[in-house]
């Protein structure tokens, strides 16, 4: 008896439409696995570096050494301007300059200072992990000096033992001079950009979309779809009117998350750093942009929820529709979370470019460093994508399909016969 | 001028022939009854003429205007009350007749209709519940309010009764029945014969896709020597 009961509930449960939602998410995961083994392999890679040592002393001596051993240094000389621009083509992190009175000043009692040129191709989280490998470095560089001074003898200064060097740093990010930052401040600075606006589109995307599948599949289950499409109003006006009135709700839904969502973020923020100081803050102009290219990207997502809710049957199965909406934001957002667009391989660029949740995902950080191109470009691409799939919904709401459903071959009596699923 | 002409209408869905070439006319102020068993084609002829399907083949025009060419001009002039239509659970019945009264007109041609919407549903205090909360023969009221409020010169009613009481049943036919004084031309459909004995002025038999015999009720039990429409469809189709 029990077993009967069982292989019901089984047979009842384990469908398509519970466990796709399963793999989606197994896929997503993955996929994020397959980008941390990336930082395990970035962190185990020599940094690539450049160093020019002006002072050639003692403890620039020692410096050099420690760099050499545990870094690829690729430009070795007393040019900074040359050093910079090989570290720049040999794909290199970051410049290190020993000033010719560096040996001097730790003799003196003082830390020598290094002058640390970070390049750094992407405000991604991960885009700023081959600085970290270069700041370990670092610590090494001072261990070796700390212990050339305990064995001399050549300081009792226990503060200068501890910390014989000091850092001057510049980063270079797309274009952007940004003196007095390294990358993982930096970094640091722009975690908003790289995963609060990311997690609250995605969000936004994936709430307005249940609301309009849910939409019709309710349309279809409570049966109110027959008579809406018989009175007198355009079916291109039924189309537009259940995107804008989902978009309104998931826009509040979005705006009671993002309140929650960010202020949990700005407690890992320790920055007090103010991103006007650094040519970093956005206009006008830009956060009109922003509104713009999340607006068109919203209205693209509701498009295609609206035709893939006219596969609904029902409520439920309108539920199981949103997977793809779900998995596409969640692999754009983490993509755009972790990498900067133009430091993933091409293939997941064109991904991330098809996809149209990504451009609002990318147009802040984007806008900081002044690249119009990407954010104007996503806008002109998500309004097109948003034309093409209101021309496709009113197409189906034109046609017999909304109410027959799709036409599906049987197999009855050993011969292929036509059903409907009404 | 005909409320509908149908000349040799032809639907397929995929490779079924669903209707087989049908033709019928239904004249200004008639009653005209498509009747038949379950899957004969009845509903997929009102959803045609309803301009919710497209047309394989043939013609029809809903008071002069052309489906599917002026399927707008034609939405404008009818009422459709499907089978087993329903209504926005979360609204009231009051609202959801505001809700569809706004797409017919504004000011007083609106207040007009939702007044007519509300007699006909008759639901007395509870028209201001959520419809979530209507029983079956309260929620087809309002629908056949909804459906007549709006005046249309032609509606189309699909199993105008289907699931009603006795009651609520001669409730419905009663207001068809005044619809059709105020000058409402009616196309409905049912497989209770004994109903569309006593509301249709016509009546068209329906089996297998295609019209086998319309005519008045009396011309047709008279035609198959029968005691009534139900034995007369029985003769027929035999």
């Amino acid at each position: 008896m029990i077993g009967n009961i069982v292989k019901k509930e089984f047979k009842e449960l384990f469908s398509i439409s519970t466990l796709l939602p399963i793999v989606v998410v197994a896929i997503v995961f993955a996929s994020v696995g397959q980008m941390v083994g990336d930082i395990g392999e970035t962190m185990e890679e020599k940094p690539v570096i450049g160093i020019v040592d002006v002072d050639d002393g003692d403890f620039s001596d020692i410096a050099t050494s420690v760099l050499d051993q545990t870094a690829k240094v690729i430009y070795s000389g007393g040019e900074a301007e040359e050093g910079l621009e090989e570290v720049r083509e040999g794909n290199g992190v970051a410049l290190l300059v020993i000033p010719e009175d560096f040996s001097q000043n730790i003799y003196a009692g003082q830390p020598g200072e290094i002058e640390i040129y970070w390049i750094m191709r992407g405000a991604g989280m991960m885009d700023s992990i081959s600085s970290g490998v270069v700041e370990g470095l670092m610590q090494a560089v001072n261990q070796g000096i700390s212990t050339k001074l305990i064995q001399d003898d050549s300081s009792s200064d226990p503060a200068l033992i501890l910390a014989p060097t000091k850092r001057t740093e510049t980063t270079f990010l797309k274009g952007k001079e940004i003196e007095g930052l390294s990358p993982s401040q930096l970094g640091n600075m722009l975690i908003s950009q790289s995963v609060v606006i990311p997690v609250v589109v995605m969000m936004l995307v994936i709430l307005s979309g249940v609301s309009v599948i849910s939409s019709m599949g309710l349309e279809k289950e409570n049966k109110t779809l027959e008579t809406l499409l018989t009175l007198p109003v355009r079916r291109s006006h039924i189309v537009i009117g259940k995107i804008v009135g989902s978009a309104l709700v998931g826009l509040i839904m979005a705006a009671i998350y993002m309140v929650g969502f960010s202020r949990y973020m700005n407690s890992f923020q320790f920055s007090d750093i103010n991103l006007a100081d650094f040519g970093l803050a956005l206009g006008m102009p830009d956060y009109l942009l922003v509104g713009i290219s999340l607006f068109t990207a919203l209205l693209a997502g509701l498009s295609l929820c609206i035709v893939l809710g006219t596969f609904a049957k029902n409520f439920r199965s309108a539920q199981t529709l949103i997977f793809p909406i779900t998995a596409l934001a969640m692999i754009s957002s983490f993509i755009v979370m972790f990498k900067d667009f133009d430091t993933i391989p091409t293939i997941l660029r064109v991904l991330v470019f098809v996809i149209p949740f990504s451009h609002p995902m990318m147009a802040m950080r984007a806008l900081m460093l002044d690249n119009y191109a990407l954010v104007i470009g996503g806008i002109a691409y998500t309004a097109v994508f948003t034309v093409i799939m209101v021309a496709v919904a009113v197409r189906i709401f034109n046609s017999d399909r909304l109410l027959t459903g799709s036409v599906r071959k049987r197999v009855a009596r050993g011969k292929l016969v036509w059903g409907f699923r009404r | 001028m005909k409320a509908v002409e149908v000349r040799e209408l032809v639907k397929d869905y995929g490779n079924f022939r669903a209707i087989k070439g049908i033709s019928f006319e239904v004249s200004e102020g008639e009653i005209f009854g498509l009747i038949g068993p379950n899957g004969a084609g009845k509903t997929t002829a009102l959803r045609v003429i309803a301009t919710l399907l497209q047309i394989t083949s043939g013609s029809i025009t809903v008071f002069g205007y052309e489906l599917p060419k002026e399927a707008g001009e034609v939405r404008k002039i009818i009422s459709y009350l499907p089978e087993e239509a329903g209504a926005y659970k979360n609204l009231t019945g009051k609202e959801y007749l505001n809700f569809i009264a706004k797409f017919f007109g504004e000011g007083e041609k609106f207040q007009s209709m939702v007044q007519r919407g509300l007699e006909i549903a008759n639901l007395g205090a509870r028209i201001n519940d959520k419809v979530d909360t209507y029983s079956k023969g309260m929620a087809r009221r309002l629908l056949v309010g909804r459906a007549l409020m709006v005046n249309p010169k032609l509606a189309i009613l699909d199993e105008p009764t289907s699931g009603l009481d006795v009651v609520n049943a001669q409730e419905v036919r009663r207001i068809i029945n005044g619809a059709v004084k105020a000058g409402t031309a009616v196309l409905l459909s049912s497989h209770n014969m004994l109903e569309v004995e006593l509301l249709c002025h016509r009546i068209a038999l329906v089996n297998d896709g295609k019209i086998i015999a319309s005519g008045t009720a009396a011309e047709l039990k008279n035609k198959y020597d029968a005691g009534n429409i139900e034995e007369a469809f029985v003769r027929a189709i035999r």
